[in-house]
């Protein structure tokens, strides 16, 4: 192989980093404000820098009595030899020719341009606004379907002017977010008519462009009316997912489809982005019209644009129809999550009361009286049923009959779950003591101050005993209570641990899922939420799942932390997902349990109960069961 | 683990018989047939490395960072190792000086960040996670590069190994193998090659790609680009087994099943890396070639 084949090339970007009065020959020296060129442009500051200028902001001196602002576009050539610079400096010229001739509302109009030695200036009307790049940085949600539907549909009326163009059709080539500014009036301006890329050739010869937008065809340089739809629907789809196509790897939109990263979008206009971006071209939209067609399509199928988007949600009422298998109606609401074991489903109410219920009938079997709300869910071991309640107990009975076998006195509520591990059971309370119990005796064998009450239910694996507190302390111990190592969240920890592969995984009220080295503490990854999780995370295979007080369902990948999909729900999530063959299962403070395919975060199905759900679902043979402040607990076909 | 207990906890109730202790309570019985089990006491990462400018070139525009150490102390052994390749890029725009930036750029981040609060008489943790750390760390790389050699790039595939996990940062198309004991290669980076993935799409045939004149297009490097954004992950270390690093002048002469074969052998981890080297010069040797091995402790 020759080393200059060998001698890998990049593909370009534009390097707006680099500043351009770094350079030292002076040559590439920026306007000062108060420069004026041609006694006529009075520069005013500086408003974009690109690899070959900057952009300024400049006053027509030719209207005195009012302020006419116009932009100015600067372009340096660098070439050194006269053949190629001449060359610049005609297709420079051709192309603001060019521009001349085209009038359209989304093309900025060009009033002049003229060459100073080794400078050319376009002359440029003034859009007074924001590129969609700036818009998308500041914007700390998605933007709104509705807004991308409208600029979209614009976008494609203006490549359609382009496409259809006479006597030579004009492909854009390099539609992205930075390249459409949106003006004051809320509508889209194309800027940067590639009149620079001749230029950007010489400077750095051995890159093509791409910024993760462009089709696979323009590698071949097969540049064509389709990759501007192409490179539309990219920009469509970065506006609705906030993922940026340039950190990904190329033509990767169709491993994550809009809805898996933004479920509020409907189906019908991600179809839209889906057939833009599709990377044989002949399976794209044909032209700029026809998906402006479909655009427009789609937009009323879903009410978009008559601007009923806010009250969507009915576009999987297919859902609402799920009939439970069977309900069962508590004295109170239900905020726990039940358990199953042998046929009995077990599960507490704020009605003080711990319910055994037939799992495939619901029929109602016995139930226990404690003196407080149950939240927490009963751990089965060895025939006896382990639960807290608010009346500061652990309660111990049998699983058959409900018969008291012993109970246990913290000093405060007792919301954390049970773990049984070595013969003793593990729990937390408001008391703020981790305690350790005997579960033959009932008698403590210690407990350990933690500071601060404890909600998180304790986990025990490789003999270490992990929980978390309300004051974010996170705690790793021996059997023995000697703290092996402590970890500290900005807010308090109420979710409980999962240990998986040597990492423990957590959620904060500080808005962060946590990973850490197990028997270390090392932070491994953080992964930020919008807002704060008490959710105990759920992993499967590569996937760690977790809801979050922001009502959204998360997937994120286990290894890179990276996100691989959330699903909206209408309010908060504190309960936990679990998974249960293909599918998984989550409840909301919107009242629904949402049944998700786990791998995509599609919605299947949902069920609607009468009031919040707060606790975790648990599904066995085929059924998924599930409590709620309706006072009810469901069975549902899985 | 039962007469541990009754004394730690000190209850005369007897513990129920049946809590199962686990698979893995009987300690495990040597097999013979796996003679790469490193089996040291403490349990320790055996790292080399070996590097040749290859048979066709001129220049050694790859780099290598490898440091391994073992931390036994109040009853805890933490294994720590640090290894990057760095392939620089091109002839002209100084891939060496790149590729050389790059790894002392991020291997003194590293050090700074991870490897000396670890050895601290009072051991702290770093506020930031380890994958942030990485992250930071080719970031570091990375403006070190745009700002000393401008125009020049280089891949960058680093590992950290602490304690039971491997964190790996990835840019360009230098790879990252564990290799089992059976000899099962499983790479741990992918490749950032346009050409690739035009091909994965159906887009290019394999005999397309061959000769297509962007074949050696990578679109994403260091020292290349804004935003910038490197592949990071973290994954249990496996109980046994090697670590391979190499850059493409052995990955891409040298088949995956010879790789497997000689990774393998029952040869100190030195003598394995240069009969990698060996292998990919006795195939041409195209390009600079350079390997780490690091035998897990198992």
């Amino acid at each position: 192989m020759q080393v200059e084949q060998k001698a890998r090339v990049f593909l370009e970007t534009h390097r707006i980093t680099q500043k351009l009065d770094n350079d030292p020959s002076g040559v590439t020296q920026q306007l000062n404000a108060g420069t004026t060129l041609t006694n006529r442009y009075l520069i005013q500051n500086v408003i974009g820098v690109g690899g070959m200028g900057a952009v300024y902001r400049a006053r027509d001196l030719h209207f005195p009595n009012v302020v006419k602002v116009v932009a100015v576009k600067e372009m340096i050539n660098q070439a050194r030899d006269e053949l190629v610079r001449s060359t610049i400096v005609r297709n420079f010229e051709r192309e603001a020719n060019l521009l001349a001739t085209l009038d359209h509302p989304s093309i900025p109009r060009i009033y002049d341009y003229f060459s100073q030695n080794e400078r050319s200036y376009l002359i440029l009307e003034f859009i007074n606004g924001k590129d969609l790049e700036a818009i998308l940085n500041e914007s700390e949600s998605y933007i709104s379907e509705e807004k991308v539907v409208q600029w979209g549909i614009e976008l494609c009326d203006v490549l359609s002017y382009l496409h259809n163009h006479h006597p030579e059709a004009i492909i854009f080539r390099d539609m992205k977010p930075s390249n459409v500014m949106i003006n004051q009036f809320g509508h889209v301006v194309l800027i940067d008519f590639g009149i620079a890329k001749p230029f950007q050739a010489g400077q750095r010869g051995t890159m093509i462009g791409t910024e993760g937008y462009s089709p696979p065809e323009q590698y071949r340089g097969e540049a064509g009316n389709l990759a501007d739809i192409y490179a539309l629907g990219a920009t469509m789809h970065h506006l609705l997912t906030k993922r940026d196509p340039r950190l990904e790897a190329p033509f990767t939109f169709m491993e994550r489809p809009v809805r898996q990263i933004n479920s509020v979008v409907s189906v019908e206009v991600e179809r839209v982005i889906s057939t833009a971006l599709q990377y044989d071209p002949k399976e794209r939209y044909e032209s700029a019209e026809a998906m402006k067609e479909a655009l427009i399509h789609a937009a009323r199928d879903t009410g978009v644009l008559t601007k009923i988007a806010l009250t969507k949600t009915a576009t999987h009422t297919a859902g609402e129809t799920i009939k439970p298998v069977w309900e069962f109606s508590c004295e109170d609401e239900v905020r726990g999550s039940p358990a199953y074991h042998d046929g009995i489903v077990y599960v507490g109410s704020y009605d003080n009361n711990l319910y055994a219920l037939n799992a495939a009938t619901g029929e109602f079997l016995w139930k226990y009286p404690t003196e407080g709300g149950i939240v927490c869910k009963p751990v089965v071991f060895e025939g006896h049923l382990y639960f807290g309640s608010e009346d500061k107990r652990l309660h111990v009975i049998s699983t058959r009959v409900g018969r008291l076998n012993w109970t246990y006195l913290t000093e405060g509520p007792v919301r954390s779950s049970s773990h049984i591990a070595e013969g003793h059971v593990f729990i937390g309370a408001d008391d703020g003591y981790l305690h350790a119990v005997n579960t033959i005796s009932g008698r403590r064998a210690w407990r350990s101050d933690a500071g601060s009450p404890i909600r998180s239910t304790p986990l025990v694996v490789n003999d270490l005993i992990y929980f978390g507190t309300e004051s974010g302390d996170f705690y790793c111990m021996d059997f023995r209570s000697t703290i092996k190592w402590r970890f500290k969240a900005k807010r308090a920890i109420t979710s409980s641990p999962v240990v998986w592969q040597g990492t423990v995984y957590f959620g904060s009220v500080d808005s962060t899922l946590y990973a850490l080295d197990a028997r270390t503490g090392w932070v491994i990854w953080r992964f930020r939420l919008n807002k704060a999780s008490i959710t105990t995370p759920c992993i499967v295979g590569d996937y760690i799942f977790t809801g979050s007080i922001d009502g959204q369902i998360y997937c994120i990948d286990i290894r890179s932390a990276k996100e691989v999909w959330t699903f909206t729900t209408e309010n908060q999530v504190t309960g936990s997902p679990v998974v249960y063959k293909d599918s998984l299962y989550c409840g909301s403070v919107d009242g629904h349990l949402y049944c998700l395919e786990f791998r995509t975060g599609r919605l299947r199905w949902k069920f609607r109960t009468q009031g919040p759900i707060t606790g975790t679902p648990i599904a066995v043979d085929d059924l998924v069961y599930i409590g709620s402040t309706d006072h009810r607990i469901y069975a549902l076909l899985a | 683990m039962k007469g541990f207990f009754q004394k730690l906890f000190g209850q005369d109730e007897t513990v129920p018989e049946n809590i199962s202790a686990g698979p893995n309570s009987p300690p495990a019985v040597e097999n013979s047939n796996t003679p790469i089990k490193n089996n040291l006491e403490p349990p320790q990462l055996l790292a080399a490395c070996a590097q040749s400018v290859g048979m066709q070139r001129e220049h050694n525009e790859d780099a290598l960072f490898a440091l391994t150490t073992s931390l036994t102390s109040d009853h805890s052994n933490l294994p720590f190792g640090f290894y990057v390749v760095a392939d620089g890029m091109g002839g002209h725009q100084h891939g060496e000086i790149a590729s050389g930036i790059a790894i002392r750029s991020m291997a003194s981040y590293i050090v700074s960040k991870l490897f000396v609060p670890l050895l601290s008489v009072k051991p702290v943790t770093p506020e930031e996670s380890l994958q942030e750390i990485m992250q930071t760390g080719v970031q570091e790389a990375h403006r070190s590069i745009t700002k000393q050699v401008p125009g020049g790039g280089t891949t960058l595939t680093a590992a950290l190994i602490l304690g039971e996990q491997i964190t790996i940062a990835h840019v360009g198309d230098s790879r990252a193998y564990l290799i089992d004991d059976q000899g099962k290669l499983e790479a741990l980076t992918r490749d950032h090659s346009l050409v690739k993935r035009l091909v994965e799409l159906g887009q290019l045939s394999i005999e397309e790609a061959a000769v297509h004149p962007q074949r050696n297009v990578l679109y994403r490097a260091l020292g290349q680009g804004e935003p910038f954004d490197p592949d990071i992950k973290t994954m249990r270390l496996p109980e046994s087994g090697s670590l391979l690093i190499c850059s493409d002048g052995l990955w891409g002469v040298v088949p995956e099943e010879e790789i497997s074969r000689l990774v393998n052998a029952d040869t100190p981890p030195e003598q394995i890396c240069q009969a990698l080297v060996d292998s990919a010069n006795a195939a041409g040797g195209p390009d600079n070639i350079t390997a780490i091995l690091v035998r897990l402790p198992g």
